[in-house]
């Protein structure tokens, strides 16, 4: 099974069930309001931000989106200051100022949220010029929905990097929803991958909800940004389990795919291959899924312990 | 008389245009039928005039301009909806340098019947992409009307003159007054453009305000007269045009004069209503003209920073006080 050590294999384990029980307790407070503002939730979505991280190094740069909670974490961001920052206080990642859809941490390489869709796109081609100019062999995953496919950054980000053969990988969750609008309304296409040829470069559809083959589809695609043969755009199929914002109900979706989609939960699965692969025990996944449990308790502890920035730091961090 | 949403006369405004004139059509991002837009405004359009007039676009922000822009040259009457204000950066050449710029490019042949209906402002906590307040970005582009409404009455009745127009129009509402009820006659109306509304009459300061900034400084009025300063609020209505006359008209009545706004101070709106009452008035102000506005930052996220950044009543009554 692409010779990943059981290492590897626990450890990408251990961060989906960390992303889902990281969610459902963003959840959880939000509920109870203690969240302030808005939440957009990556449950069900977590192999791909796994996957693809996985296959980069600390080195590596990641962009994200209003959904990102999945990708920082994946990128091995501390749960408590993501957090901290999603109630607004100031032991967040961004002192407060930045909020669930926001977050940041430089020095992991995750550069940073973007709440306005597909404004990632040329910033991570941006951080490949910049890895090309610098002569480093990093490379950036650029995550960003199906929605944002069709915004014009799409075009002109992508475009960009496949001229100058920049170190990118553009990863599309496609989710098959932006907020309400399904894709068969805004594309008369079914797979995004295709985009790729217009650009003339490799376009990949994964199923999204199997880890290890977005692991795969990365790994490939890291290697030839390594090499210099310019970037991938990488479309993975998977599906959001809530709403696509706090209370949203989700109504216009039909039960019948919400159910299918939920009999593919990427976590589920991983957890069976991983059981039939004998690389884990029932009991070391319980053993696994507590102590994940309890990381995300100290986290919610910390940030509700955490105090909140004072007024006048707003004022602070406008210029450097 | 009965009391509706602003929300409700914004939609209330869209249906009886578009029963009135079959030009009139909407478009814009989860607007129809499946989410009726991100603040509810066009819920139940798509079921009453069709996917083809209530019309869900990809996340396009440049192109559904672009779109409006071009059926609006050629015989219809799109109104435009921007999801949230902050995102008409992504539109901004369509906005400024095309819908604004045909007609007067063109010699005069054109006309450009658009109106861009958004929301902006902040007190919800969704940070710097999503709460701002940037009609003075519009105000600076000739060729633009910009529309403010603070109440139901007035956003329904504007929002139908911005429809009967012939000019681009960027239709400001705020978030926060989407569920602000207010009194709505049952028949048709319209309110020009240009022309502002005394919303408190008052003899010892005049307080210029817009949006929901219009309600914060007729609480900070109340609050004063029970301290013996009479306040007269005058809300512009329109940013472009701006009646002038009725602001400058209460100022020499006055002497004294706070603008306020939910926007950054630098180059804002306040800026530009005291320049034209220092032009215009300057010889019947009694004190030094006072501005109420954010100071120069973006919006942040966590509570406690963004109100301390979004001007409030009490910053309102400081400010008169000041000058009372
Ligand atoms: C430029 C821009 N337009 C509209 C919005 C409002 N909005 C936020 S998320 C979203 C849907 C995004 O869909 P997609 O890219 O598929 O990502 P998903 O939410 O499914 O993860 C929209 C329209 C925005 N934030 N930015
Ligand atoms: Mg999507």
């Amino acid at each position: 099974m692409l010779n990943l050590s059981k290492e590897k294999l626990v450890e990408m384990y251990r961060l989906m069930v960390k992303i889902r029980l990281f969610e459902e307790k963003v959840f959880e407070l939000y509920a109870q309001n203690l969240v302030p503002g808005t939440i957009h939730l990556y449950t069900g979505q977590e192999a791909v931000a796994v996957g693809v991280c996985s296959a980069l190094r600390k080195d590596d740069y990641i962009t994200s989106t209003h959904r990102g909670h999945g990708h920082c974490i994946a990128k091995g961001a501390d749960v408590k200051r993501v957090m901290a920052e999603i109630l607004g206080k100031k032991t967040g990642y961004c002192k407060g100022k930045g909020g669930s859809m926001h977050i940041a941490d430089f020095s992991i390489g995750m550069l940073g949220a973007t709440a306005v869709v597909g404004a990632g796109i040329p910033i991570a081609a941006g951080a490949g010029l910049s890895i090309k100019l610098r002569g480093t062999d990093q490379v950036v995953a650029c995550f960003f929905g199906d929605g944002a496919s069709n915004q014009g950054t799409f075009h002109e980000g992508i475009n960009m990097a496949a001229i100058w053969s920049l170190p990118v990988i553009f990863v599309c969750e496609n989710n098959l929803y932006a907020m309400g609008t399904r894709q068969s309304m805004v594309m008369r296409i079914e797979n995004i991958a295709d985009r790729a040829a217009a650009y003339g470069i490799p376009g990949v559809v994964v199923d999204g909800n199997d880890v290890l083959a977005v692991y795969e589809a990365t790994s490939k695609a890291a290697e030839r940004a390594r090499k210099g043969e310019g970037p991938t755009l990488i479309e993975c199929k998977t599906y959001r389990h809530r709403g696509h914002s706090r209370v949203d109900p989700a109504k216009y979706r039909p039960r019948e795919e919400v159910e299918a989609w939920l009999a593919k939960d990427p976590i589920k699965r991983f957890r069976e291959k991983l059981l039939g692969l004998n690389v884990l025990t029932e009991a070391e996944i319980q053993q696994i899924d507590r102590e994940v449990a309890a990381e995300i308790e100290e986290a919610v502890r910390y940030a509700m312990e955490s105090p909140y920035p004072a007024p006048e730091e707003a004022l602070e961090d406008v210029y450097a | 008389m009965r009391r509706i949403t602003y929300r409700e006369a914004l939609r209330e405004a869209l249906r009886e245009e578009m029963r009135r004139d079959p030009t009139v059509f909407l478009l814009g991002e989860d607007i129809g039928r499946y989410w009726g837009g991100a603040f509810k405004v066009t819920e139940g359009l798509a079921e009453e005039f069709g996917d083809e007039r209530v019309r869900d676009t990809p996340i396009s922000e440049s192109a559904i301009i672009g779109v409006a822009v071009g059926a609006a040259i050629t015989g219809m009457r799109p109104v435009a909806e921007i999801m949230f204000g902050d995102l008409t950066a992504l539109a901004m050449d369509q906005i400024a340098n095309q819908a604004a710029k045909l007609r007067y490019m063109f010699g005069g042949q054109v006309k450009v019947p658009l109106v861009i209906r958004t929301p902006f402002g902040g007190g919800v906590n969704i940070a710097a992409h999503h709460s701002q307040c940037l009609e003075a970005w519009f105000m600076h582009v000739p060729g633009l009307y910009v529309a403010v409404p603070s109440t139901p009455y007035d956003a329904k009745g504007l929002l139908k003159s911005a429809i009967r127009g012939n000019n681009p129009v960027i239709f400001c509402e705020h978030k926060l007054l989407y569920p602000f009820e207010g009194e709505v006659p049952e028949e048709d109306y319209t309110i020009p453009f240009g022309v502002a509304d005394v919303k408190r009459e008052g003899e010892d300061v005049t307080v210029v305000a817009t949006l929901y900034m219009v309600h914060k400084a007729l609480k900070a009025a109340e609050t004063l007269a029970k301290e013996g300063i009479s306040v007269e609020v005058v809300d512009p209505r329109t940013l472009t045009p701006l009646d002038k006359k009725t602001i400058v008209n209460s100022v020499k009545k006055t002497g004294r004069l706070v603008v306020v706004s939910e926007d950054c101070k630098t180059a804002g709106v306040t800026a530009e209503i005291a320049a034209i009452v220092a032009e215009e008035a300057i010889d019947y102000l009694d004190a030094p003209i006072r501005r109420v506005a954010e100071p120069d930052t973006p919006i942040p996220f966590s509570p406690p920073l963004e109100q301390y950044v979004i001007p409030d009543e009490k910053a309102i009554i400081r400010a008169v006080k000041e000058i009372a």
